[in-house]
């Protein structure tokens, strides 16, 4: 039986964070896959914070888990909420139709 | 633990302009008709009573670690106040021009500020991230507030992802830290690193993604992508803000970051920062020569500003934090002063963004026109004006800790920056004339005689703002 360590949440952490970075820039399809990204990298930062926390025995990773869930919901309200705005004066979210201007 | 240990009274200035910020909002949602004008009022009464409650400078630590109120975040949190309540000033006729009279604008603005405030006494890794993000998330709301209009909406989807993605790398930085040093304290992270030795790889990669998150909020270059598209495309007097309060808290927790915990791993983070900082001097100096649209050529002005700033913190000494704050300053008063020229660019009603739209200004406006070359020539770093005296203290901390190739790259590239903002003055002053702008509102040339003053006058009364910045660089080195 193997026994899960430190070490395969890192893994896992980092797997995730990967994932998130690459669906931001590699899609070339909708702005909500963006939106579900941006969580995806939240969500690893926390596996990593809850994890170093049981090893530390230290309870400040995973109050710091809590306040990254509440900003995080914050964030997606936000970001749908422009993301609607865009909608309504262009009539689109492909990422590719965001180049109004260029930077 | 006992209330007398939370010390929560130095965070008053915080709670106070927070409970002010909900009063207002109740107050503006409440009322019947629009309030926008009156909310702004409010807002600048709030910011000058928390500057007041500020200024008695109570110190100490509060909230068990969590809360640093110091000399370094007093005079931070001044620097703030001041740019967020001209910022105001600034958007009162303008928004009432473009139809953005909506009371939520200001009260942003304020919980914007409430979040710089964190910043600059953030001591902890938690009330750093927690802090960013109250500064962060009213921001995008901000840049995508003009929501009819298509650029404003695209600037702030562009400003969400980035800066949501910069915030996620800050976070994961922040748990490798935490994972590997075993505290968020920035006192504990210190003691810690008291050994610059005994530094693991994963704790170096934490420090780099944290550089890296903070380097995106004060766009420094290879996170400076949407600078100018959001620039552009934000409401102008969002523009004025951007440019100002936005760019010194995160800079200021950038410097109490690495002074403070990573202190001792100097050499760990100083090649970084000075990779970035050379980075954004060239960039910002190159990529404004060809821009067209005034608040582009803002955009790529910041970032060669902030270049300069990174200079003092690579330094790594009193002398070149000192020089951090004096430049933030400088910039702070320039920045407003030159939004506050910019949003009086109005032809028959029509808000102007174009450098070649100000030609034959010396003419048919010359205060305005004085104006705007003073600012232009302090930020090219012409003596004696405000600029220059930023740029100096800057590059005497830099050459006396030996980094003469910093100092040499800084002035190269200020003498080639000087090229595009001389290149405005001769636009206003020997081009032939176009037809004069509208009326300048009272509350913009308030604005623009306050940065106009300070930039031109600096070098007559230095005394106080240096002496306020060695204090508080001291803080960072006991």
């Amino acid at each position: 039986m193997l026994a899960v360590g430190l070490g395969h949440y890192l893994t896992v952490a980092a797997l995730l964070l990967v994932l998130g970075i690459f669906g931001i820039f590699l899609n070339r399809k909708n702005v909500i896959v963006i939106l579900m990204s941006i969580e995806l990298i939240l969500l690893a930062v926390n596996i990593n914070l809850v994890a170093f926390s049981a090893v530390h025995g230290d309870l400040a990773g995973q109050v710091l888990a809590m306040f990254v869930l509440t900003v995080a919901a914050a964030e997606a309200a936000i970001g749908l909420a422009i993301v609607v705005i865009y909608f309504r004066n262009r009539g689109s979210i492909q990422v590719e139709d965001v180049n109004l201007m260029k930077g | 633990m006992t209330w007398t240990a939370m010390n929560w009274t130095l965070a008053v200035p915080e709670l106070v302009l927070a409970c002010c910020g909900m009063g207002i909002l109740v107050f503006g949602v409440l009322s019947k008709r629009e309030t926008f004008q009156l909310c702004s009022m409010l807002t600048i009464g709030a910011f000058l009573l928390t500057g007041v409650l500020v200024l008695p400078g109570a110190y100490g630590v509060g909230y068990s670690g969590l809360f640093t109120s110091d000399a370094f975040s007093a005079f931070v949190k001044l620097l703030v106040l001041v740019a967020a309540a001209l910022c105001v000033v600034v958007s009162l006729d303008y928004n009432e021009h473009v139809n953005l009279r909506r009371f939520e604008f200001p009260v942003l603005m304020l919980f914007c500020t409430v979040g710089m405030m964190l910043m600059a006494s953030a001591s902890n890794l938690m009330t750093m991230y927690v802090g960013t993000e109250l500064m962060s998330l009213a921001i995008y709301v901000l840049a995508a507030f003009a929501r009819d209009e298509l650029r404003s909406a695209e600037a702030g989807l562009k400003y969400f992802v980035l800066g949501a993605l910069a915030s996620g790398l800050m976070l994961y930085g922040i748990s490798l830290v935490y994972g590997f040093s075993g505290s968020m304290a920035f006192d504990k992270l210190a003691e810690a690193l008291a050994d610059p030795a005994s530094a693991s790889p994963g704790l170096v990669v934490g420090i780099v993604f944290i550089v890296a998150g903070l380097a995106f909020k004060v766009s420094a270059v290879p996170f400076h992508m949407w600078t100018p598209d959001v620039y552009e495309g934000a409401p102008t007097s969002i523009t004025a803000f951007l440019g100002t309060a936005p760019k010194v808290a995160p800079m200021a927790l950038l410097v109490r970051a690495m002074a403070t915990p990573f202190g001792q791993l100097l050499v760990q983070w100083q090649q970084l920062i000075v990779l970035v900082s050379i980075a954004s001097m060239l960039l910002g100096s190159l990529a404004a020569i060809g821009q067209r649209n005034i608040k582009r050529l803002m955009a790529y002005s910041s970032i060669g500003h902030m270049g300069y700033v990174l200079i003092g913190l690579a330094a790594g000494s009193v002398d070149g934090i000192r020089g951090v704050l004096i430049y933030l300053v400088t910039y702070v008063f320039m920045n407003v002063g030159t939004f506050a020229c910019i949003l009086a660019m109005r032809r028959r009603g029509k808000m102007l963004e174009g450098i070649s739209d100000l030609a034959g200004l010396g003419r048919t406006d010359p205060a305005m026109a004085l104006a705007f070359a003073v600012f232009m020539f302090g930020m090219a770093g012409i003596p004696p004006l405000s600029g220059f005296w930023g740029k100096y203290f800057i590059f005497s901390a830099a050459v006396q800790q030996g980094m003469w190739t910093l100092a040499v790259i800084g002035v190269l590239t200020s003498v080639v920056g000087a090229y595009y903002y001389i290149n405005i003055v001769k636009v206003m002053y020997f081009d032939a004339p176009e037809e004069a702008f509208d009326p300048r509102p009272a509350s913009l040339s308030f604005v623009a005689a306050v940065g106009g003053l300070f930039t031109t006058f600096f070098f007559v009364f230095p005394a106080p703002v240096v002496a306020a910045a060695e204090a508080a660089a001291k803080v960072l080195f006991r």
